[in-house]
C-alpha cells in the first residue's frame, strides 16, 4: 500500500495548476512514495514527547515597529511582469472565481 | 450573464418563517489602520497610484522575509479582548494556498487552527432596545489581497473578461477576520440581528481606534452565511441545514436585505422539494438579490500549513492585561452616559443610535453646538437627505464641525432655517464651509426694511384681493403675501419681519359693529 496514490498526485497537480502526463504521474507517485516513506521513518523515531516542529529556531514574538519603509517604485515592481498595462500587472483571465 | 434562471423563486418572508428556523453565521473582515502592512514596511494609504506601495515581501519575490507588524498584533489582541475572547498563549500563522492573481505569493498568510483570539461574545442592541448576545467563534490575523480590474466582457465582472489588471497596493494590508458561531434563536428577527451585530461591531472597532471601518470603502466587509431548518418544538435538537455564503455584503442595509433574501430563497427551494447547494453567492446591491457563485469544491482545498517564514506568537500574560487596560468604555455604556449628559429620552437616544448618528452628534456637540440642535440636524435634514441618496449618515460629505458652524449662524440670527438648509446644500455640494457658502451664494438675510418694504408693496399691489381680505380681518390670508415676498427675496428674508411689515400696511378696518 503506497503512502500516496497516483490519483492523489493527480489531484495535487490540479491544485498546483501543473499539467502532468500519465507517465509523469506514474513516475512522480513512485518518487513521492519513497520520500514519504523516509518521513514516516523519522516519525517513528520521534516519540510522543517530541513536539512537531514548524520553525527551526526556538524564537517567538519577532515583530517590527509600525514605521513605513521605502519599497519599490511601480517601475521596479513591474520590471519582472510578463505583461503590464496602466501601471498594473496584466494577467490572463481567470475562470469561475469571484 | 444574466438569464431568467438566475432570478430564483422566493417565498413570502412571513410564510418562510412560519415553516423554518433561520440560522446565521457572519464573517467580518476589517482592515486595520496601521501605518504599514502586516508583514512589511509598505505604507497603507488609501487611493495611492497603482503599485506604488509594494516591496519584495508583499509582491512575494523570492528570498523576501515577512516580519509581523507590532501594532497589527496589538490591535488583534485588543479586538479579541473587546469581544470578550480568550487570547491564545501560543499560536502561529498558516499559509492558505490558492492560485489567484490577487495574491502574488500564491498563498495568503492567515491563521488556521490557532487563532490569536477565540470563544467570545458581543452583546448587540436591537431596534427596540432589547439585547441579543452573539457568540464569537474566533478572531484571527491575516492579510488583504490585491485589487483586480477585469477588462473586457459586458459588465466589467469576471464573467466574460478577457484579462485582468492587478494592483498590489492593498496586498498585505492587515486584516482581522471575526467569525461568529452559528447564530440561533433570532427567528424572524434574524435580518435585524445580523444588521445590529455588524453595526455594534463597527461601533466597537471605531471606539478601539483600530480601523476606519468604512464599509463603503471596503475597510470593513461582511460575508453572510445562512441556512434554514424545519421549525420544531425542541428547535435546538434539529440539525442545521445546508448553508450558503453570500460574499461582500458591504453596507448595514445590505446585510439585512441579503439575510432576508436568502431566507426567502432557501424557503422556496426547500418548500418546492429542492435541495440547497452549499455554495458561495454574489450579492447584487442594485436588485437586492443573490446569484450563484461557485460550488464549494476543489477550490476549498487550501492545504493550510504552518508558515515557516514567521515565528510563533506567545503574548506575555502581563502584556495582554496591559492591553486590556487600554480598552475604551464599552459603546453601550458610553451611550447611556451620553444620554444622561444630553438629557435625551430612551427613544431619542435609540433613534440616534439606529440612524448611526451617536458619534456625529457627539462630535457636533464637541464643536460647540447644543445637543438638541446637533440631534435636530443629524436626525432631521441630514437623515432626510441621506435617505434620498440611499447613503449612511456617516457618508454624507459634511463634518460635525461644519454643522456646528451652521447652527452658530442660525443662532446668531444671520441665517433663517430656510437659508441654513440652502447653506447645507452648498456644503454638501462641496462649496466649502457654511460661512464660505453663505458668502459665495449671497445667503444673507435682507434685514433692510426699505428693500423689504418695497417688496411688500409690490406683493400687495399684485394681489389686491388678498389685501382686501386682510383688511377685512382675515389675517391668515397674509401667508400668501409673505410667501410671495419670500419668493422674490429667494428666501433671504426673515418671514416674521415680513409679516409685521404686511400687517402694518394693511390695518384691519374697524368693524362696522
Ligand atoms: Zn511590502
Amino acid at each position: 500500500m503506497p503512502a500516496i496514490s497516483r490519483d492523489e498526485v493527480a489531484h495535487l497537480a490540479g491544485l498546483a495548476r501543473i499539467e502532468m502526463s500519465p507517465d509523469e504521474l506514474d513516475r512522480m507517485a513512485g518518487q513521492l512514495d519513497v520520500i514519504l516513506g523516509a518521513v514516516a521513518q523519522v516519525r517513528e523515531v520521534a516519540g510522543d514527547d517530541v513536539p512537531a516542529t514548524s520553525h527551526p529556531m526556538p524564537l517567538v514574538n519577532v515583530t517590527r515597529p509600525d514605521v513605513p519603509r521605502p519599497g519599490l517604485s511601480a517601475e521596479q515592481a513591474l520590471a519582472g511582469a510578463p505583461a503590464q498595462q496602466e501601471q498594473r500587472f496584466r494577467v490572463p483571465r481567470i475562470l469561475e472565481e469571484d | 450573464m444574466t438569464s431568467l434562471s438566475q432570478f430564483a423563486e422566493v417565498l413570502d418572508y412571513d410564510e418562510a418563517l412560519a415553516k423554518f428556523d433561520p440560522v446565521l453565521g457572519l464573517e467580518v473582515h476589517v482592515e486595520l489602520n496601521t501605518n504599514t502592512k502586516m508583514f512589511c514596511g509598505c505604507p497603507t494609504e488609501f487611493g495611492a497610484e497603482p503599485n506604488t506601495q509594494v516591496c519584495p515581501v508583499c509582491l512575494g519575490l523570492p528570498g523576501a522575509l515577512p516580519v509581523l507588524n507590532q501594532i497589527g498584533l496589538e490591535s488583534a489582541i485588543r479586538i479579541g479582548l473587546a469581544l470578550n475572547c480568550s487570547i491564545a498563549q501560543w499560536c502561529r500563522f498558516a499559509r492558505k494556498n490558492y492560485f489567484y492573481p490577487d495574491m502574488p505569493k500564491n498563498f495568503q498568510t492567515s491563521q488556521y487552527d490557532e487563532p490569536i483570539a477565540f470563544e467570545g461574545y458581543l452583546d448587540v442592541e436591537l431596534e427596540d432596545g432589547e439585547t441579543f448576545r452573539v457568540q464569537i467563534e474566533r478572531a484571527h490575523m491575516e492579510e488583504d489581497t490585491g485589487k483586480s480590474l477585469h477588462i473586457g466582457g459586458a459588465t466589467g465582472r469576471i464573467q466574460g473578461a478577457e484579462y485582468s489588471l492587478v494592483d498590489y497596493n492593498r496586498a498585505g494590508i492587515p486584516l482581522i477576520e471575526i467569525v461568529t458561531k452559528p447564530i440561533t434563536g433570532a427567528g424572524e428577527r434574524a435580518p435585524e440581528v445580523a444588521k445590529a451585530y455588524v453595526s455594534a461591531l463597527r461601533e466597537l472597532l471605531r471606539a478601539l481606534g483600530v480601523s476606519d471601518v468604512k464599509m463603503e470603502q471596503g475597510s470593513m466587509r461582511c460575508d453572510v452565511n445562512a441556512s434554514l431548518r424545519p421549525r420544531a418544538e425542541d428547535q435546538d435538537s434539529v440539525p442545521l441545514g445546508t448553508r450558503t455564503e453570500t460574499k461582500n455584503v458591504n453596507s448595514l442595509r445590505s446585510v439585512e436585505r441579503a439575510v432576508k433574501y436568502e431566507i426567502s430563497r432557501h424557503a422556496a427551494v426547500l418548500t418546492g422539494g429542492g435541495k440547497i447547494l452549499q455554495e458561495t453567492r454574489h450579492w447584487h446591491e442594485d436588485t437586492g438579490i443573490t446569484t450563484s457563485g461557485r460550488e464549494k469544491s476543489d477550490a476549498e482545498d487550501y492545504r493550510y500549513f504552518p508558515e515557516p517564514d514567521l515565528v510563533p506568537i506567545a503574548p506575555d500574560a502581563a502584556w495582554v492585561e496591559e492591553l486590556r487596560g487600554t480598552l475604551p468604555e464599552p459603546p453601550a455604556r458610553r451611550r447611556r452616559r451620553l444620554q444622561g449628559e444630553w438629557n435625551f429620552s430612551d427613544k431619542e437616544m435609540r433613534d440616534l443610535y439606529n440612524s448611526g448618528a451617536v458619534e456625529l452628534v457627539e462630535a457636533t456637540v464637541a464643536a460647540g453646538a447644543s445637543p438638541l440642535a446637533a440631534r435636530k440636524w443629524w436626525t432631521g435634514e441630514l437623515s432626510r437627505l441621506a435617505n434620498l441618496e440611499e447613503k449612511q449618515l456617516s457618508e454624507m460629505p459634511v463634518t460635525p464641525a461644519q454643522i456646528a458652524q451652521l447652527q452658530a449662524l442660525v443662532e446668531s440670527g444671520k441665517l433663517t432655517d430656510t437659508l441654513a438648509r440652502q447653506a447645507l446644500e452648498g456644503v454638501l455640494a462641496g462649496e466649502g464651509d457654511p460661512e464660505q457658502v453663505v458668502e459665495k451664494r449671497g445667503l444673507v438675510l435682507v434685514s433692510d426694511d426699505g428693500a423689504l418694504g418695497e417688496a411688500v408693496d409690490r406683493a400687495i399691489a399684485a394681489n389686491p384681493g388678498v389685501a382686501d381680505k386682510i383688511r377685512a380681518g382675515k389675517v391668515q390670508a397674509a401667508g400668501a403675501l409673505i410667501g410671495s415676498v419670500m419668493k422674490e427675496m429667494r428666501g433671504k428674508a426673515d418671514a416674521a419681519r415680513v409679516r409685521e411689515l404686511v400687517l402694518e400696511r394693511l390695518p384691519v378696518d374697524a368693524p362696522d359693529a
